[in-house]
Parts: structure tokens; C-alpha cells; sequence
């Protein structure tokens, strides 16, 4: 597959670009921050983004969407960065649906036509505490009746006060570091035992700390096999990560956009700052890492969409040098805005803020820098 | 298309089995097993000569060029088919040579038709070697302030001054070399000129580097005559031939960055250094170092594919060679700084039989070149920033 976008990819964009633009521009966070909003994002917005079609870009035709790849979704997600839009596709239409389509079965055909008409949102209760191990899962699901009883509790679940229902990773067997024994189940928000108890992050989303005080469930709502979710949750983790990428390479871009168009316009000294060698070194080096990074995402996406075995390696290639760019363009972004890139009023300091939620999302620089030194045997 | 290329592919690895002899399947084990052709090259081996006749026969020493000058006229995806597939195998290089990577590209642009099939034949064959004459002591990155003058003689020019840092002039043939046509212009006052550096006039003497080895030299020009139809494009107008070139060049030294070599860091110490209980490599704060340039490796190898699939293509930015140079000569350098740690002691070997003659010490000396050749880091990114993001004043 070469290494750019075929020409239906880039109708996707040029569809995408504006819509977002025009719908969940950074003027759409500001309102529901500044409102305080309960809810974290806008269900109006989702439902024009089923109408677009794109929810449904990573759920089978079959199941109302589109069967489209990683690479689709990646197109919109960059968009979502760029302007900052608050909304649940990654963590629904693009972790979950992976889940569930990977998963198969009855769950799957539940929740997977709902994502695609834009009538469910999904959150992800994965991580137990602050870093993001996911081997290390140790919520407990023990067998009662016909089906389970889970108790423990779950942290940076975003989205988890409002979802429509929650993929909740819990131990049936083995021992917290092992891949084995895991299983996914699908809980309904509504379920006895479960409180979410939600906190407004910095980058103005909202992740819960989920408890899960002895919630029953029935035997159909685990997604693929008991003690064997791992095999669900892997294309979970690896869809959540590219995605993520995806994701932060459009704050990236953003930040570095908005940077650039500065260099051009603000005079000191009697000239354009951007005449200034230090800044033009400085900003060359942020474009260059940009483009590398732009390319190991792309790279992720066409390997999961060929189910490569490679693509996992790919992928947090992707999440850690991700991560490391758009860190480096929201920073430099602020310093080279001067005392203005500090305000409230003015954009870039969102921009920070995003990169820095993103960053943590799924496993930080350091975490997936660590897993490509595994995966090479080191 | 793609059942034709998965054909090619299969004639590829058939010829490539048959061809290409095991000796050539085997990692360089130092600088002077490649063959660069030339009056006076001499075959290291027979497999050598074997390797590459059989590549010139085919056209396979410049693959992606017309078959009338020499090449097997591939069209890019076949291009790529054979690299993927001498990469598969360790394929060696057949023919190393400034006259493919620089000259070559800029005469395929700019060249008469009967220039084309003089020239590029002899490079195909690697009958000519050819050395860049484009530094000089006083002009290095400001390149076009040079000051080697051709005087204009009518039918000939007479040509005087100094070249600097020219690569294999000592074992060079030929020269192309940017020569002032006119001292009242700047940029249109230069012209690409190409002559034999058997000429009358001609000296070189080589310069020692930190590496211990003398690759390149002055080159002295004292009353050179060089004929009036020895120069490429237009008189006066050589300066838009070397840009085009320094282009080629810099996709070059990144293509090379991008290359075969860039694998983990780390794998290739986890056994000289030995792994913990844990698995992991025994010192903790060198692995993590590893790890960050791994991880920058495995994403600039994405760049160098999606950089290449653009390129020949047309969709590149026509600076982004230079994003390249840039990103691949820096890499290169951290590689060969963790090369060093990694080895400890062993690594500063500089004459001895288990070091092959502190092949890696050399070889770490040699990199720090290679952001410095060719246009500096410093000069890239000055580039990046005017052309490609457009800055103001650069
Ligand atoms: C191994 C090797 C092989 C070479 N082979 C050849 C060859 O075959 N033929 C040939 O013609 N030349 C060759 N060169 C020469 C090479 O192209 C020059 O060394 C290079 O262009 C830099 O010029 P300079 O050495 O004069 O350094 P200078 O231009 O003097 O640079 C010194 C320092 O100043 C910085 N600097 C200069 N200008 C600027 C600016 N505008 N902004 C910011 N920083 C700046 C540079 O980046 C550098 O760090 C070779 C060099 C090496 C090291």
C-alpha cells in the first residue's frame, strides 16, 4: 500500500476537514467548558457525526457501517485534534466497535449498529491506577449463577458518567501481570453496584473513577471468551492507540499551524519574529518531527488494516513518537506565542492541554517506548 | 498492475538466485570492498566481478534508468520491487558511484541527447569514475560565492583556482565542477563544467581525517583548458544544474539514512551486554536510550518509505529532500554514539585484529560527516524553513 492517501481517502478528508472545522471548531469546547457542561461533549454533534457517516467507518456493513480501516478513522480523528472537538468517536466508534467486531457474537451485534446510527456511546474502564498497565488488571469478576459478579474499581474512564454502556476488563482467573484470565464484559450504565464518580480533567473532558460494588451480569454480556478477553481487548488497546496518535498528530498539527501563522504576523525589534534564526531552526526541527511522526501513524493504520504482524511494534512507535512531537509543538508552540501564549483568551494553552490528556491516554511516551524495547528482545 | 509486479518479483529473486554470488550476500567488512569503478579500479574478488558485470548486462547498476543510457528502464514499483528483494537477500551495492547519485540524475535533466548517451553509458558501466568539484576554502555552505575562474578562451575555457573537500579526487577520472563564468553576477555567473582530471593543471593532494583515513583532497586547477562544449545546461546558468543536483545528492545521503541499516539499536546489544533476570538489557539508563532511538528508527524508516512512495510519485515537496538530509544524517549520528557506548572498552580499539582496525571507532569518526556533507544540518533547516514553511526573511 503506498504511503499516501487513495483518492477515496482524501474525499474523506476534504468532507471531514470543513465539517469539523465548522461544527466542533475550538470556539465548541470553549462553549461547553464555559457552560460547564455536564455531559463532556455534545450529542447533537454525535449524531451529525452518524449522519456523516462516520461512526460507522470502522463497524461491518453488515452492521449498518461502513467496514471501512484505521486509516478512515484516522482522517477524522486528526480532525477532532486539530479542533480540539470534545466527543466520544475514539473511545466508541474506534476502540469499541474494534472490540466488539473483533469479538463477534451477540454483544457485538447489540452494540455495533447502535455506534454506527450514533445511538450508544461506549466508554472504556480499563486502567486501575494512574499509569496504564493493562496486563495488570485485577478487578475481580467471580461466577455467580449464570453469570458474573464484579467488584472493584476503575480509573480515567472517560466518558464513563454518560455512556450508554461501559467495556469493563476484570480478572476470572490467574493473576494481575498475566494476559490470561482476563475477560471483557459488556455492563449497562444502569446496573446495580456500579457509581461513577466524575472529574472535569484538565483538558476540560471528563473521566470517571468507576466503583463496581458486587454488579451482577448475565453470561451474555462478555465480549469473546471468558479468561481469553485478552484476544478482545488486544485489538481494543491497538485501536485505541492509533487512534490516540492519530488524534494527537492533529493537536500537533494544529498547535504548529497556529505557531507558524504567529511567526509571520508578530514584530519585534522591528521585524517578524519568524525572521529570527533561532525560531526558524526551531520551528524546521518541529516540522521535520512532524512529518516522521505523520508517517509511523500512517504506517500503524495500514498495518492494522492488513492485519500485519507487525503492526504492533508499529503501533507504539507510533503512540511514543506521537506523543513525544506534539509535546515538543505544544511547548514550543507557547514559548514562541510569548506572554499571550500564557492567557486563557488565547487558543495554543488548549492545545497543551489536549496533548497532555492524549499523552496519558492508553500508555505514555515512556510506556511504549519500554514495549518497543521488549518487542525487540531487549 | 499488481499481478505484473508479483510476476516481476518472482523473475527478480529467480535472477537475483541465480546471479548474485554468496561473497555478495556478505556485509561490507570495510570501506574498500565497495566498488566504485573508474580508469583504475581493480576487482577485489572474482565473485565481485561476476556481481557486477552480470548488473551491467541486465542494466541493473541503474535500474530506474532508460535502457538506451545504460539502464533497464523500471518504472518506479519496479524499482522498489528490486530493491525490497537485494535487500531481502543482503544484496551488495554493484557499483558505488558519484556519476549514479549526482551527476547521472542532473544530465537525465538538463543534458543534450548526445551528452546522455556519452555520459550516462559510461556511468552505467562504471567506466568513468567521477568526483563532485563544488567546495571551495572559502565558500562551504555559501557555496555560490565560489571564485574558480573560467576565462573565456573562444573555443575553450582556461580554468584557475582551488576546490576543497572533494571527495576521491585522487581516484577520480572526471570532474564536475562549478567554474565562475562571470564575475558581474552572482547567481547567473557560474557554469557546470565536466573534464578530465588527466587534464594539464590538474592537482590533488589528499587530507588525513579525525577518521584516520584520507578520502578526500585539495584540487588545485593552474591554467586547466577545458573545451567549450564540456558543460551541462546553459553557460552562465550552472547554478540551477547544482541545486538540482544537491537535491539528488541529499535524497541520496537520506535514502542511505533510510536504509537496510536501520534496525534496533538495542537488539544488536542485548547479547554483548547480557540481559537480566527480567529480560532486560543490564544497564538501565543506556536501554532506555536505545529505546527513544529506537523508536525514532522504526518512525524515520516509515518517513524514508513514505518519502520515497512521494517522491516518485511527484507529490513531495521539492524541499523535503532536504527535511531528509536533515532528520536521517542526525539519526545516523545517535546510532553510532549508542555503537560506542554499547561496545565500552572494546569500541576504542583503533589498530588490532579483533577490532578490524577500529572499524566502529572509524566508522563513528566517519558519521559525524555526514551532517556537515553535502549541505549542513544547520543549512537544512534553513531551507525547511523558507521553502517549506514559508518564514519570512530566511
Ligand atoms: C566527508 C565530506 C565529504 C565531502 N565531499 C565533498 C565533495 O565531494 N565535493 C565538494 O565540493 N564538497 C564536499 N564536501 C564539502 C561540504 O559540502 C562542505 O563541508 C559543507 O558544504 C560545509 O561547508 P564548510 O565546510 O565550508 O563549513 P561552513 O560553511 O564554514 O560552516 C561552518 C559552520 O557554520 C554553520 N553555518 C554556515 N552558514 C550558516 C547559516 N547561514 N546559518 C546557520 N549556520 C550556518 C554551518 O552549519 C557549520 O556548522 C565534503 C565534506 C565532508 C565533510
Amino acid at each position: 500500500m503506498p504511503m499516501y492517501h487513495t483518492d477515496d481517502q482524501a474525499m474523506l478528508k476534504d468532507s471531514a476537514s470543513p465539517f469539523i472545522a465548522e461544527a466542533g471548531p475550538v470556539a465548541h469546547l470553549r462553549s461547553l467548558r464555559d457552560s460547564n457542561d455536564p455531559t463532556g461533549f455534545s450529542r447533537d454533534l454525535w449524531k451529525q457525526f452518524a449522519e456523516m457517516g462516520f461512526t460507522g467507518i470502522l463497524v461491518p456493513e453488515d452492521k449498518g457501517g461502513l467496514g471501512l480501516g484505521h486509516v478512515e478513522a484516522g482522517i477524522v480523528l486528526e480532525e477532532i485534534g486539530r479542533n480540539l472537538t470534545p466527543s466520544p468517536f475514539l473511545t466508541t466508534a474506534v476502540a469499541a466497535a474494534s472490540a466488539l467486531k473483533a469479538a463477534g457474537g451477540a454483544v457485538a451485534d447489540e452494540w455495533l449498529p447502535r455506534i454506527a446510527a450514533g445511538d450508544a456511546v461506549i466508554a472504556l474502564a480499563i486502567d486501575e491506577s494512574q499509569r496504564h498497565r493493562p496486563e495488570r488488571v485485577a478487578l475481580k469478576a467471580e461466577r455467580s449463577g449464570n453469570g458474573f459478579r464484579l467488584s472493584g474499581t476503575k480509573t480515567f474512564v472517560l466518558n464513563g458518567h454518560v455512556a450508554d454502556m461501559l467495556l469493563v476488563a476484570a480478572r476470572t482467573a490467574g493473576a494481575a501481570g498475566e494476559e490470561s484470565g482476563i475477560t471483557l464484559f459488556a455492563v449497562p450504565r444502569d446496573a446495580a453496584g456500579l457509581s461513577a464518580d466524575p472529574r472535569r480533567l484538565v483538558d476540560s473532558s471528563i473521566a470517571s473513577k468507576l466503583t463496581l460494588d458486587g454488579v451482577e451480569v448475565t453470561a451474555d454480556a462478555v465480549v469473546g471468551e471468558v479468561d481469553a478477553g485478552w484476544s478482545a481487548l488486544k485489538p481494543l488497546l491497538a485501536a485505541a492507540r492509533t487512534g490516540a496518535s492519530a488524534e494527537l498528530l492533529g493537536v500537533g498539527q494544529g498547535a504548529m499551524d497556529m505557531t507558524m501563522t504567529y511567526l509571520k504576523q508578530r514584530k519585534q525589534f522591528g521585524r517578524l519574529i519568524g525572521e529570527f534564526q533561532s525560531l526558524q531552526h526551531r520551528a524546521a526541527h518541529l516540522y521535520s518531527e512532524m512529518e516522521i511522526a505523520r508517517s509511523c501513524v500512517m504506517k500503524a493504520q495500514q498495518l492494522l488494516d492488513e492485519g500485519n504482524d507487525g503492526a504492533e511494534l508499529m503501533v507504539s512507535v507510533a503512540k511514543a513518537k506521537v506523543g513525544q512531537t506534539t509535546n515538543l509543538a505544544v511547548r514550543e508552540g507557547v514559548q514562541m506565542h510569548g506572554g499571550i501564549g500564557m492567557t486563557d483568551e488565547y487558543d495554543i494553552g488548549l492545545y497543551m492541554k489536549r496533548d497532555r490528556a492524549l499523552a496519558e491516554f492508553m500508555g505514555d511516551v515512556n510506556y511504549h517506548t519500554d514495549r518497543v524495547a521488549r518487542m525487540n528482545g531487549y | 498492475m499488481s499481478d505484473n509486479l508479483e510476476s516481476f518479483r518472482r523473475e527478480t529473486r529467480a535472477w537475483l538466485e541465480a546471479n548474485c554470488p554468496a561473497e555478495m550476500r556478505e556485509p561490507l567488512k570495510s570501506e574498500d570492498d565497495t566498488y566504485w569503478g573508474g580508469r583504475k579500479a581493480e576487482f577485489k574478488s572474482p565473485a565481485q566481478k561476476a556481481w557486477f558485470e552480470a548488473c551491467v548486462a541486465k542494466g541493473y547498476t541503474v535500474p530506474d534508468w532508460p535502457k538506451e543510457y545504460g539502464g533497464a528502464g523500471l518504472s518506479a514499483a519496479e524499482t522498489k520491487v528490486l530493491r525490497e528483494e537485494m535487500a531481502r537477500i543482503n544484496a551488495r551495492s554493484p557499483l558505488s558511484s558519484f556519476g549514479i547519485w549526482m551527476l547521472g540524475p542532473a544530465l537525465l535533466h538538463f543534458g543534450t541527447e548526445e551528452q546522455k548517451r556519452h555520459y550516462l553509458n559510461q556511468i552505467a558501466r562504471g567506466e568513468i569514475r567521477w568526483c563532485q568539484g563544488y567546495s571551495e576554502p572559502g565558500s562551504g555552505s555559501d557555496l555560490v560565492s565560489l571564485q574558480t575562474f573560467g576565462e573565456d578562451k573562444g573555443d575553450h575555457w582556461v580554468v584557475n583556482g582551488q576546490k576543497i573537500w572533494t571527495s576521491y579526487a585522487d581516484k577520480a577520472d572526471w570532474i564536475f565542477c562549478l567554474v565562475r563564468t562571470d564575475k558581474s553576477n552572482k547567481y547567473q555567473g557560474i557554469t557546470f563544467m565536466l573534464f578530465d582530471m588527466e587534464s594539464a593543471g590538474v592537482t590533488t593532494k589528499p587530507i588525513l581525517l579525525i577518521s584516520g583515513n584520507s578520502p578526500f583532497c585539495e584540487t588545485f586547477f593552474d591554467n586547466v583548458k577545458v573545451p567549450k562544449d564540456q558543460y551541462v545546461g546553459e553557460i552562465n546558468r550552472g547554478w540551477d544544474v547544482a541545486k538540482y543536483l544537491l537535491g539528488h545528492e541529499r535524497e541520496m545521503i537520506s535514502a542511505n539514512g533510510a536504509g537496510a541499516d536501520m534496525v534496533s539499536a538495542g537488539a544488536l546489544y542485548a547479547k554483548s551486554l547480557g540481559l537480566n533476570a527480567a529480560g532486560e538489557l543490564d544497564d538501565p539508563i543506556l536501554r532506555a536510550e536505545m529505546a527513544k532511538f529506537d523508536v525514532d528508527v522504526f518512525a524515520f524508516r516509515a518517513m524514508g518509505e513514505r518519502f520515497m512512495d512521494m517522491w516518485k510519485t511527484g507529490r513531495a515537496h521539492p524541499a523535503s529532500s532536504n527535511m531528509m538530509k536533515y532528520a536521517g544524517t542526525e539519526l545516523n549520528k545517535r546510532r553510532f554514539e549508542l555503537v560506542m557506548s554499547g561496545s565500552g572498552s572494546d569500541g576504542l580499539e583503533w589498530e588490532s585484529e579483533e577490532s578490524r582496525q577500529g572499524a566502529s571507532a572509524r566508522a563513528w569518526l566517519r558519521t559525524k560527516a555526514n551532517s556537515i556533507e553535502g549541505g549542513t544540518s544547520e543549512v537544512m533547516l534553513n531551507v525547511v524553513a523558507k521553502r517549506i514553511l514559508d518564514l519570512p526573511g530566511a
